[in-house]
């Protein structure tokens, strides 16, 4: 229960889609300027998210992961079929997107016109598809944490775009240099954003074990350790040295 | 077709300043920043979407006469697939900790809406020869943002260009750090390059004032 609670929070503050990895920019860049369609965009984002994940999930799980296949018959059980992943979750993210947009029309017309071209462009935001990638890259466990994973992540986003649409609908009456206003001023709010999100990093500093490895935080500690090794080395070279005059 | 008709050379021209994909047309963002902390990681995307943008555009645009319209994103998001599944395998092959450096990042560029755009705006409607000079074109213009932001980030963020020391030894304090400059490790955070990109918007906004908004 409680790596749920930690996945949950995890995906929202510190793995925040926008703030920590830049997923989904386009749509957050280009759907911002009202906070009512950023609105409509986001819940959207989420609902697919928390759809699409578990699927591939189970997908992974089942074909493509090495050896997946073996509940075939055990000589499939050598099959590794993780090169096939793009394409395969590309073709259910595309379908269930698909599905959304037939749903929305029937129940939501007024959501649907207002998205307009958003809303089949969702399925080639990078949010859906890196979401799905992530969840393989840090080889989440159950199909619950998928779940959890692929509805945080999608609230994280819809968090990100809120608070910049809200932001830029405000600034529209600030007096803005004319070479920053619009595009610029957007990506250094949002890049001043981010740091305050940075802050949540300290969060879930508890005792228990390790969580899943992030790809960029833990290449980043690993580029200071070998740093560290480096500066180490080079002292007990010129130590050495030293020592020999 | 040995000579580029002025009409084709503002084809690859545009994108690389008055078009460019990142900065005005709002394209690509996605991968531009996250993996620009290295100058080497940039240098590799800006060539892996070269080659996405570049053959897929010409494959699109071979087959845009018998693509059915209702049917033609799937299509040309099976097309990227394909070709971004070789790009991400050549380089598990042969550049395997670069691959590790660029993780999820290279199978995004299927959704980098940089190729689909371009799918849509011009291989379905044009020639293949011109239809290839646009992707250049815009992959080239992409390339360019990515190794700008690359270079800065890379610089004062390690201190390193391509992994080589420029600046000094930090450890033996020789060149610049002698005076004791510091590397500024924040660049190589996620926040520094949308502030780097929004400053790279300013720069082109200010020395083509046709491009500024109106609010």
């Amino acid at each position: 229960m409680l790596e749920h609670v930690e996945l949950f929070f995890k995906s929202i503050f510190i793995d925040n889609m926008v703030f920590a990895t830049f997923l989904g920019m386009c749509s957050y860049l280009a759907v911002s300027k009202k906070v009512a369609t950023a609105v409509g965009l986001g819940a959207a984002v989420i609902f697919v998210l928390a759809v699409t994940v578990p699927l591939n999930w189970l997908l992974d799980q089942y074909i493509l992961r090495d050896g997946a296949l073996a509940w075939l018959g055990p000589e499939y059980a050598d099959y590794n079929l993780s090169f096939l992943s793009f394409i395969l979750f590309i073709a259910t993210i595309a379908t269930m997107v698909q599905l959304v947009e037939i749903v929305v029309e029937k129940f939501s017309p007024a959501l649907y016109n207002s998205l307009g071209i958003f809303l089949p462009l969702i399925a080639v935001n990078c949010a859906i598809l890196g979401g799905s990638l992530f969840m393989q890259a840090r080889e989440i466990a159950t199909l619950g944490l998928a779940f959890n994973y692929g509805l945080s992540s999608g609230i994280g986003w819809f968090l990100a775009i809120l608070a910049i649409a809200a932001i830029r609908e405000k600034i529209r009456y600030s007096n803005v240099p004319p070479p920053l206003r619009g595009l610029g001023i957007t990506f250094i709010i949002t890049g001043l954003m981010a740091i305050g999100f940075m802050s949540f990093g300290g969060m879930l500093t508890g005792g228990d074990e390790a969580p899943a490895p992030e790809p960029t935080t833990a290449q980043k500690s690993e580029k200071e350790k070998t740093t560290l090794e480096k500066e180490e080395q080079e002292n007990a070279v010129s130590y050495n040295t030293i020592v020999k005059e | 077709m040995a000579i580029l008709t002025k009409k084709d050379t503002k084809l690859i021209l545009d994108p690389l300043a008055d078009n460019n994909p990142i900065t005005i047309q709002v394209l690509g963002i996605c991968s531009a920043l996250a993996i620009t902390a290295e100058l080497k990681a940039s240098i590799v995307m800006a060539l892996s979407v070269l080659f996405v943008l570049g053959l897929g555009n010409v494959v699109i645009s071979l087959m845009r006469n018998i693509i059915p319209s209702k049917i033609r994103i799937i299509v040309q998001l099976v097309v990227v697939a394909a070709l971004v599944i070789i790009v991400d395998q050549v380089l598990k092959a042969f550049a395997y900790e670069l691959s590790k450096t660029l993780a999820v990042f290279v199978g995004l560029i299927i959704t980098n809406c940089i190729i689909m755009g371009r799918f849509e705006a011009f291989a379905l409607g044009n020639g293949v020869w011109r239809s290839f000079l646009d992707g250049i074109g815009n992959a080239a213009g992409y390339g360019i943002i990515l190794i700008i932001v690359g270079f800065f980030r890379e610089l004062l963020g390690s201190g390193t260009l391509l992994g080589i020391p420029v600046l000094g030894n930090p450890i033996d304090k020789t060149g610049l750090y002698a005076i004791g400059y510091e590397n500024n490790g924040f660049m190589l955070l996620s926040p520094m390059a949308l502030i780097v990109v929004g400053i790279l918007i300013w720069v082109q906004r200010s020395r083509n004032k046709t491009l500024i908004e109106e609010n």
